[in-house]
């Protein structure tokens, strides 16, 4: 299928246009998304290390948890829900009224048509929306951190900047481009496999959000164990 | 031109043909029929090549297109149309943009030059391209949207022969008609032979040179008007019994004395 994939014609159109409607559609729900959980993450942060006198590392642990975890998490979790739900849902609706077949007896080949323009898209848009993610959740702990948790904004900054190194962003640029082939060949296999008509394209759509969402945490956890032990040194 | 040598197919382990053995010859228009379920759609699907049989032969000018590779099954898919079932049109693309899809695929030609195909196509199909070329599908009423997905089929391909499934099923009896006298017109002016799979046993009288009756996989009947209706066979007597009215009526029509 990957040696299908790589030959032309490349469809490009149909790639900047799911660009558009993966990337641009998605901002709204992934800045919100940064905003509150990184707002969130520094409120519970700064309370504990409160305890601890060390309100100043607020920035470093902020950064470590949004850059390493959770701004890939999260956004592979929202992009999981929205677009992989999106494309199971296009394709299914395709399948069940032979739009596949019609395609293909017209010589075009549905997996470089459709799967194609989607992976690509979300290999592209996925890591660009962690890192939109990411930044905004820092943002956010730094609002957070300034204004209730009274770290001055020096300190915030230099102590994010110190947990901003090659090795969390390594780990924190890797998992979503993992991610974006789990939704994108997650999703696409939903759609094209869906059978018994609108109610075969509701399951498929159910189905393909709930096993997207379940491989993206198991792929996490594996990238945080393997990857985490191989650059130990630069984390 | 089409032969199914001993075909035999089924889903998982659900037998859909049993040993099934017919041929379409050049110019000529078969109907194939049966009831719903007994495995009609699936023999376009086979000779078409998007399913592949578990036994027989499917031959397209001879070729096996079953053994086929992908490059190949797309020359002699190009030698074949196909309406799918209510059509089958791309949802998110004009009328005017489904007319033309192959050639907005395969070839280096320019909208504007697209354009004027599609609209040359829809007015053979007695459409109006000036007032649906710019809507969506499922703006279009089920016998537009079925003489639409003729309309591509014949752009796209330059057929030598025409597949439809289901071609008049939902449709009033006037789309009906016009679906019809379109599907003859092309077989007559156009000398393409047509394979239409119907349970809509009426139509099929109306236009057909041969008739083939599936039941429950197997092959019933292969035959004229005429042979159908004196058929001794009791699958295709059950299989017409409740249409006798309408045969009457019908093989009147095309001046055949029934009596």
């Amino acid at each position: 299928m990957l040696a299908t994939l790589a030959r032309r014609p490349l469809y490009l159109t149909e790639t900047l246009e799911q660009m558009y409607l993966i990337g641009v559609g998605s901002l709204l729900l992934v800045t919100l998304t940064g905003v509150f959980s990184g707002q969130g993450l520094a409120l519970a942060f700064s309370q504990e290390l409160a305890t601890f006198g060390a309100k100043d590392y607020l920035g470093r642990i902020v950064c470590m948890a949004v850059v390493r975890e959770m701004g890939p998490i999260l956004t592979g979790l929202m992009i999981a829900a929205r677009v992989a739900a999106g494309i199971t849902a296009e394709i299914g609706a395709m399948k069940t009224s032979n739009q596949i077949d019609a395609m293909v007896a017209f010589g075009i080949d549905p997996l470089k048509k459709i799967a194609r323009p989607r992976l690509i898209s979300l290999i592209i848009m996925v890591p660009a929306l962690t890192v939109i993610c990411d930044t905004i959740a820092i943002l956010g702990g730094w609002v957070v951190g300034r204004f209730i948790a009274n770290v001055t904004s020096t300190t915030y900054w230099a102590q994010v900047f110190l947990k901003l190194n090659y090795g969390n962003m390594l780990m924190g640029l890797f998992k979503p481009f993992c991610f974006s082939f789990v939704i994108a060949f997650i999703s696409c296999y939903c759609g094209f496999t869906s059978e018994g008509g609108t109610k075969g394209v509701g399951r498929a759509t159910t189905n393909s959000v709930m096993f997207t969402s379940i491989v993206i945490l198991i792929v996490n956890f594996l990238i945080t164990k393997i990857l985490g032990s191989m650059i130990k040194g630069y984390l | 031109m089409i032969e199914l040598r001993g075909v035999s197919f089924s889903y998982w382990d659900k037998p859909v043909l049993k040993d099934v053995s017919f041929r379409v010859d050049e110019a000529e228009m078969v109907v194939i029929m049966g009831p719903s379920g007994s495995g009609k759609s699936t023999i376009l699907r086979l000779i078409l090549g998007l399913e592949y049989p578990q036994r027989g032969q499917v031959l397209i000018n001879g070729q096996n297109i079953c053994v086929m590779k992908d490059q190949q099954k797309q020359e002699i898919r190009k030698q074949i149309g196909m309406v799918f079932q209510d059509g089958a049109l791309f949802d998110s693309l004009t009328v005017g943009e489904n007319v033309g899809y192959y050639l907005l695929e395969h070839s280096s030609m320019r909208w504007p030059e697209i354009a004027a195909k599609a609209r040359e196509m829809l007015g053979f199909v007695g459409l109006d391209a000036d007032e649906i070329g710019d809507t969506l599908p499922e703006e279009l009423s089920g016998g537009m949207r079925r003489r639409v997905a003729i309309g591509r089929a014949l752009l796209s391909t330059n057929p030598k022969v025409m597949l439809y499934d289901e071609p008049t099923t939902g449709l009033d009896p006037h789309s009906t008609e016009t679906v019809l006298g379109l599907i003859a017109r092309l077989h007559e002016e156009k000398s393409i032979a047509s394979v239409i799979v119907t349970h809509q046993i009426v139509d099929a009288l109306e236009i057909a040179d041969r008739f083939v009756v599936i039941h429950e996989g197997e092959l019933a009947f292969d035959g004229s008007l005429e042979a159908l209706r004196t058929s001794a066979d009791s699958r295709v007597r059950d299989f017409l019994a409740p249409f006798r009215m309408s045969f009457g009526r019908v093989a009147a029509k095309r001046f055949i004395d029934l009596q």
